[in-house]
């Protein structure tokens, strides 16, 4: 199931960011990633608001030197494992 | 060592042995804790903190029921407070809406609801008790709120057959997670082995169903099996490996590497009552006993695998093998698998009728 990329991703209920030992972890049922990088800037515009699209644009921008295609095929495939992980709910 | 040892991960607390359920394969030691023994809150708050600076994340709240103890809602106050994600692994008794928006409120994280069954008669079968219906009623409680929410069901030889109901009721919850646990024959569970062990036809049946699942509830639900220890060509790393990720602490204090820990001869529990969890962890006997790979003998010492299941489970080596050191005997190059073969040969007929020859889980004083 591709990712509708005007959707808006949120955390899903009992997904949070937490902190241990300055890193930054995302902390979810039984489980814990680490997020460094790109992927704590893709998760913390994971709020509702930002649609997919506006993530990748952001992303872009911040990453001007890598490939814009590589960025948006690397940003879809982390949000999609988040998804088949449940640790995120995408509105529309 | 120190410089090589990981942090813990997770802290399983047992904030109690009491439970108002009598499960056949419950995973709590033969010999209970007293109700008496019990750690109090304030000593739980020291546990966490000191939890949360030693690198841990999680805390499991289990059991016994967790929910029996009367400080359950200040309990989840202080892990939160020492910044712990805070699970909470119950049966679902005794609870009300009430009760259950307290428990948000101060900070729970996530619901586990634990399933005996998909029916009430073979729930109360394995549970001793009529639960089933006060389940569902949670998960009804459970809809409209924000937490994270897991059904397990714990499988066995009387249940694997339900699966296609365990998954609607799965589908008509407001669940994110659903784990089908294997009992793990060790303590209550090793007593009642021959009547909970499933049959080969009924776990290739199993395996069908639930991949099935998996592919069709992709995005919705996460589903998460294992292969039962009995019927796989390899251990499992039991506890992530002895000493690496999982700290327990029981009713009273004790801190253990692994839920079954108790039942290996000589080994020496200490106390957190009596010392710091960083010197339990980094340096208490029953931690060091098994971990990294010194203590291993062949075949483990020389395989391949032996950094990928550190050996698979002590305590299941103790039960089937007689020795706490030796292989997993559920591995296919153990030397003791003829023993696991020879248990399973003889319980290859499905069962029809309840059992009445099992051994209940008692409550401690």
């Amino acid at each position: 199931m591709a990712i509708d990329p005007n959707s808006k991703p949120q955390l899903a209920p009992g997904v949070r960011l937490g902190e241990n030992n300055n890193q930054r972890v995302l902390l979810m049922p039984e489980r814990a990633l680490r997020l460094i990088g790109p992927s704590l800037e893709i998760v913390q515009r994971c709020d509702g608001k930002h649609t997919v699209a506006q993530i990748v644009a952001d992303l872009q921008k911040i990453y001007s030197k890598a490939e814009p295609h590589k960025v948006e095929t690397d940003i879809l495939g982390y949000l999609q494992l988040l998804r088949d992980e449940r640790a995120l709910d995408f509105t529309a | 060592m120190t410089n090589s040892l990981h942090s813990p991960l997770a802290l399983v607390c047992e904030l109690t042995h009491r439970c108002p359920l009598h499960c056949v394969y419950c995973s709590n030691p033969r010999e209970l804790a007293a109700r008496a023994t019990e750690l109090s809150i304030e000593s739980w708050a020291s546990v966490f903190k000191q939890a949360a600076e030693l690198g841990v994340l999680q805390a499991d709240f289990t059991g016994g029921e967790p929910l029996a103890r009367t400080d359950i809602v200040e309990l989840i106050r202080a892990a939160r407070a020492a910044g712990l994600y805070v699970n909470l692994i119950t049966s679902g008794l005794p609870l009300d809406e009430a009760k259950l928006d307290s428990l948000l409120a101060a900070g729970l994280d996530h619901f586990q609801l634990s399933f005996q069954s998909a029916t009430e008669s073979i729930a109360e079968e394995i549970s001793g008790t009529k639960t089933h219906a006060q389940k569902l009623r949670v998960l009804e409680w459970l809809k409209p709120r924000r937490v994270a929410v897991t059904l397990n069901f714990v499988l066995h030889r009387r249940n694997l057959h339900q699966i296609g109901e365990m998954l609607a009721i799965a589908e008509s919850s407001s669940a994110t997670r659903v784990e089908f646990a294997n009992v793990q024959y060790c303590g209550w569970g090793f007593a009642n082995r021959e009547h909970l062990l499933p049959t080969r036809a009924q776990l290739d049946q199993f395996l069908i169903d639930v991949k099935a699942a998996e592919e069709r509830f992709r995005g919705k639900i996460r589903v998460e099996y294992v292969v039962p220890d009995y019927y796989a060509k390899y251990p499992k790393p039991c506890m992530g490996g002895w000493g690496r990720k999982v700290m327990l602490i029981s009713p009273n204090g004790d801190a253990l590497p692994c839920h079954a820990a108790a039942v290996i001869p000589g080994l020496h529990f200490e106390n957190v009552r009596e010392k710091s969890m960083r010197e339990i962890w980094e340096s208490g006997e029953a931690f060091q006993k098994f971990r990294g790979e010194a203590w291993m003998q062949e075949p483990c010492k020389s395989c391949d695998r032996r950094a990928q299941d550190f050996g698979g489970c002590r305590c299941q080596a103790l039960l089937i093998a007689g020795d706490a050191s030796a292989t997993d005997p559920v591995c296919s190059l153990s030397p003791n698998r003829a023993k696991v073969d020879a248990v399973l040969a003889g319980i290859q007929e499905p069962q029809t009728t309840p059992s009445a020859e099992f051994l209940y889980r008692t409550n401690p004083s």
